[in-house]
């Protein structure tokens, strides 16, 4: 500790590149914190989902629909319990600068199939009740500041038109894998409004046993093989993974983005701290004199480095942590349960020490090494 | 009764592919608490003499003792703290470390001692009082003079009392009334604390303040004045 402040006064020596520096490597850093947390959130939303839930959609591709009639014909499965259904509706909302996801559901199946959104009950039956009615979650109230009975009107992508539902209730979700942020309207007035089609874009279907889920779900798409709409049907974290999938060169895209920008920045802070060194051979060579050892200066130089890298990581990763978390961020409703996880940190601190290293080592060897008749003649 | 013993030191350096021999079978002693100044034209070996009897450089044959101790010998690990212990050393510019203050560059021996805080700003309060610049202790070297910062660095090098100190062109770069001040401190540090003191110069005005003169020319002993060595 008695070297500390010899330590921090070579720190502040030039400010400018110890603060630059600094901020390179927290900004790398945080860069990696949050690319990896792409990849983390997505890989956490394979693994949601209920065992006890299957989704059959369209075998030739979501974006297909199915028969509304199918809902009977999976009620009379053995083994499923409860069928529901739903669509994706794809509208905007004003300027659409925040995107938010809507759905057609039906209503009391929907709401009893995923226990996970909650909503007051008296909140739940004026949505039950009111054909025009939708669900909003919590968030769209904090970031739009909309209220029970207000009106909201959509403009629909898909399904052209003004829609305008009115609000009735106020979700939460008690699980991470749900959005907080979406719109839920009634399925029926989503019929009615497009004429009746008797659409649906996939059903959800509560099984008895997971254990039974390869079976019902063979049973599901075998009775729709031969139809005009066939099914593919697997459980909701396949599904979800399936949509994880669809990421999955994003994924790699992004998790090499982040190594690459921390080994570019490596490079730069290596660089500036063996700059650092040079500059400083002689007074290297003056400590050597008065007596301070190798395995000093060797320890002085790492702690400059470490001051830097051990910053810059506190304030890269905390920053991201503190950041994402304040902000409830979500990458508008893509990224539900977005927060830079504990392996994140650590990995993160680990890419910090090896920046330390890296950077540090080779000055500091260079200081333990240095001989000083010749670093003084060299500088004389 | 000599502090310093110089047996029979030979030392060579490659350049390239030639071999410059710098001393020869050099032998000498200087004396405790004598002061003693190394002259000779430039490539004499005067400063390379200084490095040996540091520990900061290696004889390639023969032995320096100092205080009874082979430095000749001594392994980087030995020397260092030996160094802490034993010399003081002021080079003849860019003694001071930019980044601290006179005070923070005459604490750095004492820091590789056990003493306490308060021990420590006792002997530097000390130390930069004996050199006149108490009230310049919270400057940093950019704010000293030229002789200013030799007088720091003197105090620096007498901080942690070594048993030898050792002063390379201390006057070089100064002018004559700073040169003067240096050398009234030297005498000061010799005469009233018994310092033993060696100093390269060039400077015939220097040399007379030492009470031994050493002329040395092409790493040879040509001449010494004053005190037997």
């Amino acid at each position: 500790m008695k070297f500390l402040h010899l330590v921090l006064a070579n720190l502040g020596r030039h400010k400018r590149r110890t603060f630059l520096t600094t901020a390179s490597v927290a900004l790398a850093l945080f860069l990696f914190a949050s690319l990896r947390t792409v990849v983390t959130t997505l890989a956490a939303t394979a693994q949601f989902g209920s065992a006890r839930r299957l989704v059959s959609d369209n075998a030739t591709g979501i974006v297909f629909p199915l028969p509304l009639s199918y809902a009977n014909k999976l009620r009379a499965v053995p083994g499923v319990q409860a069928v529901s259904w739903a669509n994706w509706f794809g509208g905007r909302y004003g300027d659409n600068k925040r995107f938010f996801a809507q759905f057609a559901v039906d209503p009391e199946s929907y709401l009893e199939m995923y226990p996970e959104i909650s909503v007051p009950e008296d909140q739940k039956q004026a949505f039950f009740r009111e054909k025009s009615s939708a669900l909003i979650g919590r968030r769209l109230v904090d970031v739009f500041g909309w209220h029970l009975g207000q009106d909201v009107t959509i403009q629909g992508t898909i399904f052209p038109g003004d829609w305008t539902f009115t609000v009735r209730g106020i979700y939460t979700p008690t699980d991470a894998s749900i959005n907080d942020d979406m719109l839920l309207f009634r399925h029926d007035y989503f019929e009615e409004r497009l004429g009746r089609p008797g659409v649906a874009g996939w059903y959800v279907v509560r099984i008895d046993n997971p254990e039974h889920a390869a079976g019902i779900a063979k049973t599901i798409d075998d009775q729709f093989r031969n139809s005009s709409a066939a099914t593919k049907t697997g459980t909701e974290q396949a599904f979800n993974a399936s949509f994880a999938t669809m990421w999955g060169n994003v994924s790699l895209l992004m998790g090499t983005i982040g190594f690459a920008v921390v080994f570019a920045i490596l490079l730069v802070t290596a660089n500036a701290m063996m700059m650092s060194a040079r500059e400083r051979t002689r007074e290297v060579a003056i400590l050597k004199t008065i007596g301070f050892t190798d395995r000093t200066l060797f320890g002085m130089v790492m702690l400059e480095a470490a001051g830097i890298a051990l910053t810059g990581a506190a304030i890269g990763l905390g920053g991201a942590k503190l950041l994402y978390q304040a902000t409830n961020f979500n990458a508008a409703g893509f990224l539900p349960g977005f927060d830079v996880t504990a392996e994140t940190l650590v990995l993160g601190a680990a890419i910090a020490l090896l920046l330390m290293l890296a950077s540090g080592l080779v000055p500091a060897v260079r200081a333990a090494r240095l001989p000083v008749v010749q670093a003084l003649r060299r500088v004389e | 009764m000599p502090l310093v013993e110089i047996r029979e030191v030979n030392k060579s350096f490659q350049r390239g592919s030639e071999k410059i021999e710098v001393f020869t079978g050099l032998t000498l002693d200087v004396d405790e608490g004598s002061f003693t100044a190394l002259m000779g034209p430039s490539g004499s070996g005067k400063s390379t003499l200084l490095n040996l009897v540091a520990g900061l450089d290696r004889p390639t044959q023969g032995t320096v003792r100092v205080a009874g101790a082979e430095v000749s010998s001594m392994t980087p690990g030995q020397l260092a703290p030996w160094r802490a212990r034993h010399i003081g050393f002021v080079f003849q510019q860019l003694n001071l470390l930019p980044v601290l203050t006179a005070y923070q560059n005459v604490e750095l021996p004492l820091l590789l001692t056990r003493l306490s805080r308060k021990e420590r700003d006792e002997r530097i309060r000390i130390a930069l009082a004996l050199v006149g610049l108490e009230d310049r202790m919270l400057h940093y070297p950019r704010q000293l003079s030229g002789g200013q910062e030799q007088r720091v660095s003197i105090a620096r090098a007498v901080v942690a009392d070594p048993t030898l100190v050792l002063l390379d062109e201390p006057t070089g770069q100064l002018d004559a009334r700073s040169s003067e001040d240096v050398l009234q401190l030297l005498r000061r540090l010799n005469e009233e604390f018994k310092k033993t003191i060696i100093i390269v110069t060039h400077d015939v005005h220097a040399a007379e303040s030492a009470r031994t003169v050493l002329h040395l020319d092409k790493g040879r002993l040509i001449e010494r004045q004053g005190a037997a060595v």
